[in-house]
């Protein structure tokens, strides 16, 4: 059934046991995302550690099985991960659930993420799915702010594959 | 006192025998439709309506063989389109027992409450009619169970004019609260507006004691009727308020149509909302004066193929005979009440009751005590939809609705006139298929 593409065994495994939940000190930065549309909420936390790499990223919210799974593999990809690495990941993650199924996911990159590739197939969910993503890339950029760290810089020299 | 004001009438029964649902279902061409792989099950129709052929045909035809501008054109063209807009004025008028020159043609519902919440705002800036004049120590009624359209004009109305918004509450079992009538409606009053029937609990709402305290005080009542005049008969006169607004494409008419009715005597009194062409007397270039209602709020070239394809609608829907409708989907609701509650887990966020509702339902799934999680209706209408079943799924522009009965969304299936009792045993089979995905 053409659903399962989009209900992958990873993201019911993400969605029934998510991992990384629970809002937890400390943190830099915290923010508050909604979907309008289907009223998804996400608060999430953003901890760098000195090396600016993302220490902790933390959540708590309500909302469907996509965006909660998708905060779920998000906390597990990019907690340890250098905040310009992390932010390429974000990259990563919206350019292929944006790809309306376009783009062949990278499973290196994205690891149990590409099991998100299925979402770029439906238009309405692909919002779901970004939402901690979002939520993240916004925390990031307030957390650097406040650790003066420069992100527009950072990001530029982000890439190494 | 107040228990007895508030017992409502019993509804009147009509015999549906007659009525052939499956024949009905032959003029919608989009109701044989497969949608992945499954014939269509379309339970979304309080978000918009399908069209039976002879709304489209109408809709073809006025553009193949009448199409002009209207009120402006000498030549024939102009004179066939102009009639045809002004009779589908006279057959909307008819459907809801008002006068046609009752009835202003506006893009949609919300323009509707709009286009009253501005009478506001301009007679308070501007002048005018002082029962439309708002400023402080004044207040605006609504309620819980509105649609953000019959929400938000009004916060915007009372930000600018400094009056205050109150609003009904809801009952635990998705009735209109009106234990507070009388403290809620009082000689502060401006205005009360409300749903007459709830697009997210399909309630339907009692109007005549509203607008009886209403009278008291000396507030006028607009009932947003988006959900009622596509289901069941309205009569403006019966019902007593002083506006009601719906919209064309609920009632198996075109999108971008919808009605303002309002009584004479305050139509006249009201200044203009938007101008433009069509709406004026005469212009100066150092003023204007405008033309009488309607067409004082009918700015710019109005909806004309599709205010024909309303008429055509509104014929649809007369030669079944209102009442025909209202007990078809009366039944319906019964046996879908019934059906959906056979479903584990599942909640009816709504009356339970088959009286004073129609058929639009809204559940939960799971997340109760004791039971499963929730499943999100997000997920619930996703998986339906690789059925072939459509349902609306989220928060259907009631927001405070949801946050009153403490969830984030619902999943609402609405039925229409052409809706049948194997699509909503559809539904169940299809609420099966969720559970076995998401337990």
């Amino acid at each position: 059934m053409q659903i399962d593409a989009l209900y992958q065994e990873i993201i019911l495994d993400h969605y029934k046991r998510p991992k990384g939940r629970g809002l937890r000190d400390p943190y830099e930065a915290e923010v508050h995302h909604v979907n309008p549309t289907c009223g998804d909420e996400i608060t999430l936390r953003v901890h760098l550690d000195e090396d600016e790499k993302v220490a902790d990223v933390s959540y708590e919210g309500m909302g469907c099985s996509i965006s909660q799974a998708a905060a779920s593999v998000m906390h597990d990809l990019l907690r340890g991960k250098p905040l310009p690495e992390a932010l390429r990941l974000h990259e990563a993650f919206s350019e292929m659930v944006g790809s309306r199924g376009q783009l062949a996911p990278d499973e290196e990159l994205l690891e149990d993420g590409v099991a998100f590739a299925g979402v770029s197939k439906y238009p309405s969910r692909v919002k779901c799915a970004l939402l901690p993503w979002m939520a993240f890339k916004d925390a990031a950029a307030r957390a650097a702010a406040a650790a003066e760290v420069d992100v527009a810089v950072t990001q530029k020299g982000a890439v190494d594959g | 006192m107040v228990s007895t004001r508030l017992l409502r009438p019993p509804e009147q029964v009509p015999d549906v025998t007659g009525y052939d649902v499956e024949k009905l279902r032959e003029q919608f061409p989009i109701l044989s439709r497969e949608v992945n792989g499954h014939p269509l099950v379309y339970l979304d129709s309080a978000n918009t309506s399908q069209k039976p052929r002879q709304v489209l045909d109408a809709l073809s035809e006025h553009y193949e063989r009448h199409n002009a501008n209207v009120a402006r054109a000498v030549h024939t063209l102009g004179a066939e389109a102009t009639e045809a807009y002004e009779t589908a004025r006279v057959k909307v008028a008819d459907f809801v027992g008002a006068r046609p020159d009752e009835v202003v043609f506006t893009k949609n519902s919300s323009e509707a409450i709009n286009l009253v919440a501005y009478t506001f705002a301009n007679v308070t800036l501007g002048g005018g009619d002082p029962r439309f004049r708002l400023g402080p120590g004044d207040e605006v009624v609504i309620s819980e169970m509105e649609h953000h359209s019959n929400i938000v004009p009004w916060q915007l109305l009372c930000q600018r004019t400094g009056a205050t918004l109150r609003w009904f509450g809801i009952t635990d079992d998705g009735r209109l609260d009106l234990s507070r009538l009388d403290e809620l409606v009082n000689e502060r009053t401006k205005l009360v507006s409300y749903v007459h029937a709830s697009n997210i609990l399909g309630t339907v709402n009692p109007t005549s004691v509203v607008i009886e305290r209403a009278r008291q005080v000396g507030a006028l009542v607009m009932l947003d009727c988006s959900q009622s005049v596509p289901h069941m008969p309205v009569d403006v006169t019966d019902l007593g308020a002083d506006f009601i607004c719906f919209t064309g494409h609920k009632m198996c008419g075109p999108t971008g149509i919808g009605v303002l009715w309002g009584r004479r005597d305050l139509l006249e009194e009201m200044p203009p909302f938007l101008g433009g062409g069509e709406m004026i007397e005469r212009v100066d270039l150092t003023g204007t004066t405008f033309a009488p209602p309607p067409q004082r709020f009918e700015a710019g070239t109005p909806p004309i193929a599709q205010a024909v394809g309303l008429g055509a609608a509104v014929d649809f829907l007369s030669d079944i005979g209102m009442d025909i409708v209202r007990q078809h989907e009366r039944e319906l609701t019964g046996y879908a009440l019934e059906a959906l509650q056979t479903v584990p887990g599942l909640r009816i966020i709504g009356p339970r009751e088959n009286t004073w509702r129609g058929g639009t339902i809204s559940f939960v799934l799971g997340g109760g005590s004791g039971s499963s999680p929730a499943i999100h209706p997000h997920d619930v209408g996703q998986v339906l939809d690789a059925s072939g079943i459509a349902v609306r799924v989220g928060q259907h522009c009631a927001r405070p609705t949801c946050v009153r009965f403490g969830i984030p969304a619902t999943t609402r299936a609405s039925f229409h006139v052409y809706t049948t009792t194997d699509e909503v045993t559809a539904l169940v089979r299809g609420l099966e298929q969720v559970r076995k995905v998401f337990d």
